[in-house]
């Protein structure tokens, strides 16, 4: 058995789009209920005349004939829709306008089946994790380097989806402190169900430290252990496909590992990053999330510990 | 030659003995008959995938299935119940009872409709033998490029997938073919095109639909297909591609192919209600009207599965339009039914029992699908449960309840025994409570953000308690199907014998014999209301012209029949049908063994299967047996 709390803890409990915190979600979560109770409205009384016309005739000396059916199947409904059209237009472009620039824009790319995330034009690189200025709107540039994915953060806003060859521009706002699951919508492959993502939304002085933090270079080892790991890191498959500014090149085909111990969960919201979780994920990813791009890493138990000293330096 | 009985008209529309008969039949009745049995057969399979999957959601972080089994299972099961269950028994349903609703004898190319069901068994069979080559497809069963595509799916699943439905999708259209030209041209004498029963309407429609919404499909699979074999790069952005053609042509498809599946059903619904009411259904012109209105409205609603593809607002508010029009024909049928059912003394057999379940459920089912024709409502609920949880109610409410009702109304006539009413209550009201536990609790858990597609989800997010409920429920349609099978195995040998007319029908069908002779009417009947047998009981069937009398007692051994005008149905001309052919079986074994050497990259093979079209074609053509 997993245990499940200290995931839940990094990802937040319940990504329900009707806990909405953000505007976009609450506008929508609006539209919703109202949908609902007109919905509601139409199905019971549908019911109650289908109930009653399934008695026994004989009873009602009404008998419906074509202007019921005009009433109830073109008037009625013509009616509501129009209310409901010009709900969808409101709703619609409210979560659209936008009075000012955006305070920031980041570039999320979906990948199978991860998340790659850059800020400052690409200076700032991290995955799976996005960090927000609360109550500011950040526009959210959507792209994806293979296959159709899609990028929805229940509780702020609705999904767009990322394609290939194509960007798309979500305008995303936050209007609490708080930890939010974002989601694949989008099937994209063996390991769509564990493409999961964290958005953490802060206050803007936070956000910024967070950011300045993230701009950094990777630290320099601190200890033997640390630096022995480096090595590790840097002379078996890991650098293959990982980046660490400041140790590596750029290179994008796996997540960038810069501050790795600064995050939240490994693997794209799937375990906790803690020190077990990680170990287990370099040793054998595969068995955990088959059909996962990382290849199973063979390393002897020194030269793991050590690299586990060092990817937890990398804060 | 069969026995001979002495009556030529006998003589000339028996079947052939043996095997060969067998292969070579081309009555519309074994082709139907084969191609509803077909679709059933498909349908058990595809449900049985579904529970497969359902036990592996009722627990979270389950390792019943791998991910891989899992993505498979959810492709085959779409691919299944919407390709080979949903199209088919609807087309099957058309087949079989058009030609004698309208009083004719035969489909107008009796060889073409026994391709098209040999094109549709092949290419099920086709697509299922991924399984044995294990390479089963698993892009879901809309396919997108680029995850469908040469790089992302590079063994041959999705080669099973695009050939397979590539097949199937032309059974589809030569079927739809057929029906339009039946249904103009084959009508009883005196059956104007407003007195056609709206059964036959709707299939009208639905075939008119086909042909509109098939090519394109089978042009957009050529061309994926293409991207996969020879590089061609349709869909692939790095060569100037895009992958956004291949949703706007599948769902150019894929939207009508919706009211596809679900016109029948109305028209199922259509001709139950009446006779289950004793009455008169309320609004004919209105529901023929509605349907029409459907058919053309539903090839502008396909953006709808592209909310959040990132097409401007302004351009999806225009299809929130075209998805909320559509609600008002569909309201005008729906409250058209429950007028008749008002003004009527309805009989709560099974028929009827599932007419109502349709009733109940597809309204939940429309109502959810004004919710998501609402842009910025779908940008949260496209592609989670509650979209599941939609369509379900859409298409089980819609389609599932309706084909119910119509085997229970309609399978005495084809095989001359009684249904057992208990049992199909029970099977009813298993289906209703099991179908009702398994999606409602869906809308919820999509609304909580639960995805489409997933083989697993994480505990602790407020998932698990809904998932579980739908499994539950899953089981519990399992075993009302379970039941309505038995009711069906049980009356094949044990069920009270039918007789002509069980339930007072007001429609041709009923007016022959249960299981209706081979050339269906040995008099042709002449309608002159929309409710023949009510008007006319006992119909007239004698006198007449003298074509009626030598189509009754014929000079010649040939199978003849009748054509009409297109919208008055005046007698035209007398026709003459052939009678048995082993060349459209060849034909799709040719076709098959094409496909096949195109899957396997096997140029040889390949050729064979054009050798054997080229020959199947030249015999066909060539072979035309118009006698005994």
């Amino acid at each position: 058995m997993r245990a499940w709390g200290p995931l839940v803890a990094a990802v937040g409990e319940n990504p329900s789009a009707l806990r909405a915190r953000g505007p976009a979600a609450a506008e929508i979560a609006a539209l919703w209920w109202l949908m609902l109770g007109l919905a509601a409205a139409v199905y019971a009384v549908t019911i109650v005349l289908l109930a009653v016309a399934s008695r026994r005739a004989g009873r009602y000396t009404l008998r419906p004939g074509h202007g019921f059916v005009v009433v109830c199947g073109v008037a009625v409904p013509a009616v509501i829709l129009v209310v409901l059209m010009v709900l969808t237009i409101r709703t619609g472009v409210a979560t659209l306008a936008t009075d000012d620039e955006p305070a920031l824009t980041v570039q999320v790319e979906g990948r199978q089946f991860w998340w790659d995330v850059r800020y400052d034009d690409g200076a700032v690189v991290t995955a799976n994790e996005l960090h927000l200025p609360v109550g500011e709107q950040v526009e959210v540039e959507l792209t994806s380097d293979d296959v159709v994915h899609s990028f929805w953060v229940p509780q702020l806003h609705g999904k767009l989806d990322m394609i290939p060859g194509r960007v798309n521009r979500l305008l995303l706002q936050a209007d609490e402190p708080g930890v939010y699951r974002g989601i694949c919508g989008e099937f994209c492959g063996i390991q769509h169900a564990r493409m999961h993502f964290v958005v953490v939304a802060e206050p803007r002085e936070q956000f910024d430290a967070w950011l300045e933090g993230q701009r950094a270079e990777a630290a320099e080892p601190a200890g033997d252990l640390a630096a022995e790991g480096r090595e590790v890191f840097l002379g078996t498959s890991c650098v293959a496909c990982h980046a660490i500014r400041g140790e590596t090149g750029p290179n994008a085909i796996g997540p960038d590992l810069t501050h790795l111990a600064s995050r939240r969960t490994i693997a794209a919201g799937m375990l906790a990053n803690n020190r077990g979780n990680l170990a287990g994920w370099i040793l054998d990813p595969q068995s955990q999330k088959q059909g996962a791009r990382m290849p199973p890493t063979n390393l002897e138990g020194p030269q793991l510990q050590a690299l586990l000293a060092y990817l937890e330096s990398l804060e | 030659m069969t026995t001979v009985t002495g009556d030529r008209l006998e003589d000339v529309w028996a079947t052939r003995p043996g095997l060969v008969g067998w292969l070579g039949a081309v009555n519309h009745k074994q082709v139907g008959q084969r191609f509803i049995a077909t679709a059933f057969v498909f349908f058990l399979v595809g449900g049985v995938q579904s529970l497969f999957m359902r036990y592996q959601l009722g627990s979270p972080e389950s390792t019943f299935l791998d991910p891989e089994t899992y993505n498979q299972l959810f492709t085959m099961h779409g691919t299944t119940m919407m390709f080979l269950f949903a199209v088919p028994i609807g087309e099957a349903f058309g087949i079989y009872f058009v030609p004698l609703m309208l009083g004719a004898r035969d489909m107008p190319f009796p060889r073409l409709n026994a391709f098209g069901y040999w094109a549709y068994l092949f290419g099920g069979i086709f697509l299922y033998s991924s399984f044995l080559a294990g390479s089963v497809p698993d892009s879901g069963w809309y396919a997108y490029p680029p995850l469908s595509g040469p790089e992302y799916s590079p063994r041959s699943n999705l080669d099973f997938w695009l050939l397979g439905v590539t097949f199937v999708e032309v059974s589809g259209v030569i079927a739809a073919f057929e029906i339009v030209v039946l249904i103009l041209r084959f009508r009883a004498p005196g059956m104007a095109i407003s007195r056609m029963p709206l059964f036959v309407w709707s299939l009208l429609v639905t075939a008119t639909m086909i042909l509109v919404a098939f090519p394109p499909l089978i042009m957009g699979t050529v061309l994926l297909e293409l991207d996969r074999k020879v590089g061609t790069g349709f869909y692939d952005p790095a060569v100037g591609g895009d992958p956004m053609l291949w949703q706007h042509i599948f769902w150019w498809f894929g939207h009508p192919e919706v009211y596809i599946i679900l016109l029948p059903a109305i028209g199922i619904v259509s001709a139950i209600l009446p006779v289950f009411t004793r009455t008169r259904i309320v609004g004919y012109t209105f529901i023929a009207a509605a349907t029409v209105a459907i058919g053309i409205l539903s090839f502008g609603v396909w953006v709808h599965h592209m909310f959040t593809t990132g097409i401007n607002l302004l351009g999806l508010t225009f299809f929130t339009a075209g998805s909320l029009l559509i609600t008002i024909p569909g309201g005008v049928q729906i409250f058209a039914f429950i007028a008749t059912l008002w003004r009527g003394r309805p009989v709560f057999k099974p028929p009827l029992l599932h007419v109502i379940g349709f009733l109940v459920v597809f309204v939940f089912g429309g109502l959810s699908g004004v919710m998501v024709a609402s842009v910025p409502f779908d940008w949260q609920a496209h592609d989670t449960y509650f979209v599941v949880a939609h369509f379900h109610y859409v298409l089980i409410g819609g389609v599932l309840f309706p084909v119910l009702a119509g085997l229970t109304y309609w399978l005495p006539k084809m095989t001359g025994r009684l249904l057992d009413d208990r049992l199909g209550t029970v099977a009813f009201w298993l289906l209703f409570a099991g179908f009702n536990l398994t999606f409602l609790p869906q809308h919820v858990v999509g609304l909580l953000g639960m995805p489409r597609r997933v083989y697993t989800y994480p505990s602790g997010i407020g998932w698990d308690v809904y998932n579980l409920l739908s499994t539950v429920g899953a089981f519990v349609v399992a075993a009302g199907m379970a039941v309505f099978v038995a009711d069906v195995v049980r009356s094949r040998w044990r069920g009270a014998p039918a007789g002509d007319d069980p339930w007072g029908g007001n429609t041709l069908e009923w007016a022959t014999t249960s299981p209706p002779e081979p050339f269906n009417f040995r008099v042709i009947p002449i309608a002159t209301t929309r409710d023949p047998l009510w008007d006319e009981r006992p119909l007239d069937l004698a006198g007449g012209p003298a074509w009626r009398r030598e189509l009754a007692h014929p000079v010649v051994s040939r199978r003849e029949m009748v054509s009409t005008s297109v919208l008055d149905a005046a007698p035209h001309e007398v026709l003459t049908l052939p009678i048995h052919s082993l060349w459209p079986l060849g034909l799709a074994a040719a076709l098959g063994v094409f496909l096949i050497g195109v899957m396997v990259d096997r140029t040889s093979i390949g050729l064979v299967g054009l050798a054997g079209l080229a020959v199947c074609v030249i015999g066909w053509l060539w072979s035309r047996q118009d006698e005994p």
